[in-house]
């Protein structure tokens, strides 16, 4: 049980409905997904289903409207079971964030509802072979020919890449201009000239599909582009200051699942003939986890407050702050909850075993811990510079 | 087209506890749920008023407190709940469930179509909804696991027997019993719960339903529980674990079961 962190009615409503379908749709096909790398299509149609794809995106789109919150809620309320599965939802928000940050009204009306209604994924498309946390380094071009952008190059690591509808890409419009010769597109699945490369085979996470994204020549509309010519980095920046706390969520989502896991195990299992949970040694790991998580998720659950509330123009560091946390949580919690269960941990009919496995990508992707780190000093720096010129 | 749907609050099925003094299940105070077969009978109706033009309405006989199952099944997709509730209702046995339950329907609506859960799980007698549709005065067909087809007139489905299945057209109106088999119940949806928590749910007491007070509640109910007892306390069990390959277990099987006469 956690804190009472005064969750609204309708806040309630979709950690219930989340709660629901991870025990009863996720839970009993996870570990077989998990080995076979199976992407998770029919829980994607009990999430539509339930109302859950469109939690974060405002009801004049189709959605149910309760901000990154929602999102976060319901994220970590799925992935207490699966943190694979459940970013079919997730991504699909860090692909849509673009679109509901940058883009115009048109570009709004025409995929927001598709995705809200769970008929759509999307995806995000930054990260290359040789760009990954230097975002500047990316090699993909969109040259402009009249009306249209001709894209080439490929996106490495895609999340719901060949899966997703809806891909917002970033590519180089000016490749002189550095940072600011980057620039936003929203993609369709089909488009000729756009297709998918290599699906990887990962530690964990394995019901999620990570792929290439392929372009070749591929004409682009300039209806397509997302915000301003040139502003493709200012794009970044903006979602990832709300898809990090999705990020969070997912590893306060594991780690809350397995100290459960870690709980029910010491009290069950009898050594010494008495519950291993009656050991302080055992104890003091449990109480550590248990401690870690909350406060894990205190800090992103103010984080999420306060970038729904729309008070502060960046959330940067507090958006930083929460997914370093809360992931390196993950991977401590996670790793602990394999100890409490010993052997038992270490094989995979018990679920910690994945649970520490799909723990580690939260440390890694949508910027490692250590440049969470750097979000942070940085943000420190100049706030302590603007204070005191 | 109106479906009507009767459903039941029943004790959390996990924490059932007897009255030894008057065989009843205890009520008060324990954790009251959505019946578990209404669930199917509620999904069964929803899917057809998505094939159909047609309206979803849930009754319930129960306490005040049964007003959460009528909005449960509002988040499952009905349009409307009705509480059938009055002191004079309670203590009812089949025979006066069933005639409320059909006071209430005939003040509702004209129902074309009225779906029952297979059974409740606390009183699993199965005998409601027969009943039900002998004071509607309409054609019955318990058990069903599949409906083929509908119509606004008729309706084709397949009603299931220990060694087989019927395969039953019956004209409207008509009242069915559906079992397990026969969908997998949906989660209700998000904007389902909104709904559900903005819904009116009417009540109907005795005079609003023209009942019979001589016919309702334990004053209409004949049944009486004789005695009970536990299955378990009656029939003591042992238990035994053969070992050995396959053969000699089967051989030691057959006598220890010829033995007992059983085979």
């Amino acid at each position: 049980m956690s804190m009472d962190y005064m969750l609204s009615e309708e806040e309630l409503m979709m950690v219930e409905t989340a709660r629901t379908i991870a025990a009863e749709k996720i839970k009993p096909i996870r570990r077989q997904y998990d080995e076979e790398e199976i992407f998770p299509w029919n829980i994607v149609k009990e999430f539509a289903q339930a109302d859950l794809c469109g939690v974060y995106i405002p009801e004049s789109y189709g959605g149910f409207g309760k901000g990154i919150m929602g999102l976060v809620l319901v994220v970590e309320e799925l992935c207490k079971v699966d943190g694979g599965i459940a970013l079919a939802l997730a991504s699909t928000a860090l692909g849509a964030l673009p679109i509901l940050i940058a883009g115009t009204e048109e570009q709004k009306k025409k995929y927001l509802p598709n995705i809200a209604s769970g008929k759509h994924l999307a995806a995000f498309g930054l990260t290359e072979a040789s760009a990954g946390s230097d975002a500047t380094a990316i090699m993909t071009t969109a040259i402009k020919d009249g009306d249209y952008y001709i894209l080439n190059g490929t996106k490495h690591f895609i999340t719901n890449g060949g899966e997703a509808q809806v891909y917002t890409v970033f590519a180089k419009t000016n490749p002189d201009k550095g940072a600011r010769g980057i620039s936003g597109f929203i993609i369709e699945k089909g488009t000729p000239g756009f297709e998918f490369g290599k699906k990887e085979s990962k530690m964990g996470i394995r019901a999620s599909a990570t792929r290439e994204l392929i372009f070749n020549n591929c004409k682009i509309h300039k209806d397509q582009l997302l915000g301003k010519e040139g502003h493709g980095l200012l794009v970044v920046q903006a979602t990832l200051d709300k898809s990090r706390p999705g990020v969070a969520a997912q590893a306060l989502g594991i780690a809350a699942g397995a100290l459960e896991e870690a709980v029910i195990y010491a009290r069950k299992r009898v050594q010494f003939n008495q519950p291993i949970s009656s050991f302080q040694g055992i104890q003091h790991i449990l109480a550590d986890m248990a401690t870690e998580v909350e406060a894990a998720r205190a800090l992103l659950y103010s984080c999420t407050r306060m970038i729904d509330s729309g008070k502060s123009k960046r959330t940067s560091k507090e958006s930083a702050m929460s997914k370093y946390y809360c992931s390196e949580v993950a991977m401590r919690v996670t790793t602990n909850a394999v100890q409490v269960l010993g052997g038992y941990g270490y094989c995979k009919d018990y679920p910690v075993e994945k649970m520490m496995r799909d723990a580690k990508i939260t440390t890694l992707y949508e910027g490692t811990s250590q440049i969470q780190k750097n979000e942070i000093a940085l943000n420190l720096i100049k706030e302590s510079a603007a204070r005191n010129k | 087209m109106n479906i009507v749907v009767c459903i039941k609050q029943v004790p959390k099925s996990d924490n059932i506890q007897l009255d030894e003094q008057t065989g009843k299940i205890k009520r008060d105070g324990v954790e009251a749920v959505l019946n578990h077969c209404d669930e199917y009978a509620i999904e069964e109706a929803v899917r057809l008023k998505e094939k159909l033009p047609a309206k979803v309405i849930a009754v319930t006989m129960g306490p005040p407190s049964a007003q959460s199952i009528l909005r449960e099944a509002i988040s499952r997709g009905a349009d409307e709940g009705f509480l059938l509730s009055d002191k004079a209702f309670g203590g009812a046995d089949v025979l006066a469930t069933a005639y409320t339950l059909s006071q209430g329907i005939k003040t509702i609506c004209s129902a074309n179509i009225i779906i029952c859960g297979k059974e409740s799980s606390d009183g699993e007698t199965s005998q409601v909804a027969p009943a039900l549709a002998h004071f509607l005065n309409v054609a019955c067909v318990p058990f069903v696991n599949k409906i083929d087809s509908i119509d606004s007139s008729a309706i084709k489905l397949e009603r299931v027997f220990e060694n087989g299945y019927a395969v039953i057209e019956s004209t409207l109106p008509v009242l069915i019993s559906v079992t397990k088999d026969i969908n997998i119940p949906r989660i209700a949806s998000l904007k389902g719960k909104m709904n559900a928590k903005k819904a009116e749910i009417k009540t109907l007491d005795i005079s609003a339903i023209n009942a019979d007070e001589n016919r309702t509640g334990l004053t209409g109910s004949p049944t009486r529980v004789a005695n009970m007892f536990s299955a378990g306390n009656a029939h003591p069990v042992s238990c035994e674990k053969l070992t050995g390959d396959a053969k000699s277990m089967a051989k030691s099987l057959v006598e220890k079961l010829s033995a007992a006469g059983i085979i």
